[in-house]
């Protein structure tokens, strides 16, 4: 490789390095590989290679009934499942005509907003362990562990959460989950604040990651970027605003954006958007206690073909026990049409393109994936930088090589 | 405001007969052309001043295998951020020579859609940088999402395979 690639002018070297960054290096934080050309430490080329962890979820999904998708779409971002998984039942319920109850909708917001949280967290704490600061990593980690805790008492599980389903929730919220909510709005606050000193006015991470692996906004949009690392290059797009979905259009909330596109953008953007996620699960929150009576115990909207019915009416209703068999079996054919549907996703926009032929599963399923469009301009961000900036740039970008590979 | 039956009558007034098939599934103008004029038709909408379609959200293709001489779609989906539109164009070609130029000179983004459309499809885009397998390995020698390469069968037993036996 190293006998064409033709050193900078002014280097002393004799030959460009070859160095390989992954599949399995720790500061990849995935499996996905970086062959780096140095010329002594500095990037010269990259070259990216994915599909790692490949699994083939477009084509699997085409032998699928709906619900049988959604645990798919939990294996693309793991670090904000539950966005895709909502992604996923607003995609279905478009291409239905469902009308999702308003409690739900904002049901809804608290989980996308709490995954988002989470995702942004892991992300700036992991650029805090590249640039050599461990303790606000372990710090924070103890509140995603609470956000995992909220998704746990919601569905049941925590990492590849599979929660909700075509038209609502599995169940209610429980009075603990509203309790475990409350708590992490009482305290969150005061742990990201003191996470932020240890980090935004650091003079060590600031030297680490201002001017790193910056993008313009012109170049950063014909990467297809989107997300917060399109918006730390000075672009306002954020799906929840542009189009709006799961009554995001009832809540106030603004869009941060940066204007560098470096690392240094990148890590402030996430932890705006962090705060606006804050205020956004406040809102909901409240809107949620408002409703009262029998509405305050609204979880689903009514759609028998999609919806399993309740357990124990299954066991005592005769239509209920043909609907769960029915949907549980995949007899129910989906109406034919053609849909893309997208949601903000902690990385971007996480589209959803489906055709229907009237058949039990999907004629063709394509997920867009944020990651995967902008990690090809890794190569771009990093030339002419030093091997450690381009370990920080990788890890700012948010790069998951789930979502990479689908 | 852009509306779509405004973009549907710059494409006509520009393109003639040659843009067809136009319809709005769940409100996302949808039209095709012939294969040859896909750049043409990229080019314009990101050119013209009033259509400024200047994001390509997602690139990817669809497998027909009984629509004879149309086997193959690929499905541009473009999106205008500064007026906030989305639309989507297609163009259809034969399985045998899947030949369809490429976005690259346009958009970067378009870069990987493709090489992922070439890897599971066998779409060849004309003129593509690096057009080679971005997700299966290399020595792959099939296109695993044509409609021919049908999933296992999941209740097989013929299979014997002492590691995963089912």
């Amino acid at each position: 490789m190293s006998d064409h690639i033709i050193l900078p002018e002014g280097s002393i070297e004799k030959n460009t390095t070859t160095l390989n960054l992954g599949p399995t290096h720790p500061a990849t934080h995935g499996v996905f590989q970086n062959i780096l050309e140095l010329d002594g430490e500095r990037i010269v080329s990259a070259e990216q290679t994915v599909g790692y962890i490949h699994r083939a979820f477009e084509k699997i999904a085409e032998r699928r009934p709906l619900y049988q998708i959604t645990p798919l779409t939990d294996r693309l971002n793991y670090c904000s499942a539950p966005i895709n998984n909502m992604g996923w039942h607003l995609t279905c319920e478009k291409l239905l005509g469902i009308k999702t109850p308003k409690r739900v909708d904002y049901l809804r917001i608290i989980i996308m907003e709490l995954a988002r949280i989470s995702d942004h967290l892991i992300c700036n704490s992991i650029v805090g362990v590249d640039t050599g600061a461990y303790t606000g990593f372990l710090y924070v980690m103890q509140y995603r562990e609470l956000i995992y805790e909220i998704y746990e008492e919601v569905c049941g599980s925590r990492l590849t959460t599979n929660i909700g389903r075509i038209g609502g929730f599995e169940r209610n919220f429980t009075a603990k989950a509203f309790e475990r909510v409350e708590k992490f709005l009482d305290e969150y606050p005061k742990v990201l604040r003191e996470f932020n000193n240890m980090f935004k006015r650091n003079r060590i991470f600031m030297e680490r990651t201002i001017g790193v692996g910056p993008i313009s906004a012109e170049r950063a949009l014909n990467y297809g970027f989107t997300g917060p690392n399109l918006r730390a290059a000075g672009v306002d797009y954020d799906v929840r605003v542009h189009t709006p979905y799961s009554s995001y259009d009832d809540l106030e909330f603004t869009v941060p954006v940066g204007s560098t596109g470096d690392c240094y953008d990148r890590f402030l953007v996430r932890d705006q958007e962090m705060w606006q996620s804050i205020s956004l699960i406040n809102q909901a929150y409240r809107k949620v206690q408002e409703f009262k009576g029998a509405e305050a115990d609204v979880y689903h909207a009514d759609v028998p073909e999609y919806y399993l019915p309740d357990k124990n009416d299954v066991y005592t209703k005769m239509e209920a026990l043909i609907w769960h068999f029915k949907i549980v079996m995949g007899e129910i054919d989906i109406p034919p049409g053609e849909v893309y549907n997208s949601v903000e996703g902690g990385n971007g926009e996480v589209g959803f393109y489906l055709i229907s032929d009237g058949g039990r599963s999907p004629y063709r399923l394509h997920f867009r994936r944020p990651c995967f469009v902008y990690y090809q301009a890794f190569e771009e961000l990093v030339k002419g930088s030093m091997l450690s900036d381009a370990i920080i740039t990788m890890s700012s970008l948010n790069l998951i090589a789930g979502e990479m590979d689908g | 405001m852009l509306s779509n039956e405004t973009i549907k009558q710059r494409l006509i007034e520009k393109f003639g007969e040659q843009v067809t098939n136009f319809a709005e599934p769940y409100g996302m103008l949808t039209f095709e052309a012939p294969k040859d004029m896909n750049l043409k038709v990229i080019q314009f909408l990101y050119d013209d001043p009033e259509l400024k379609f200047r994001f390509l959200t997602d690139l990817q293709a669809v497998h027909y295998p009984h629509e004879k001489e149309r086997e193959l779609a690929v499905v541009y989906h473009l999106h205008n951020l500064e007026d906030n539109v989305r639309i989507r164009f297609k163009v259809f070609t034969n399985s045998n020579n899947p030949d369809v130029f490429t976005a690259t000179k346009i958009f970067e983004a378009a870069n990987w859609m493709e090489r992922e459309t070439y890897d599971f499809f066998g779409v060849n885009f004309v003129g593509h940088p690096n057009l080679k397998r971005i997700l299966n390995v290399d020595e792959m020698d099939y296109f695993p999402m044509r409609k021919e390469y049908p999933l296992e069968e999941q209740t097989r037993v013929d299979k014997d395979d002492e590691m995963f036996g089912r």
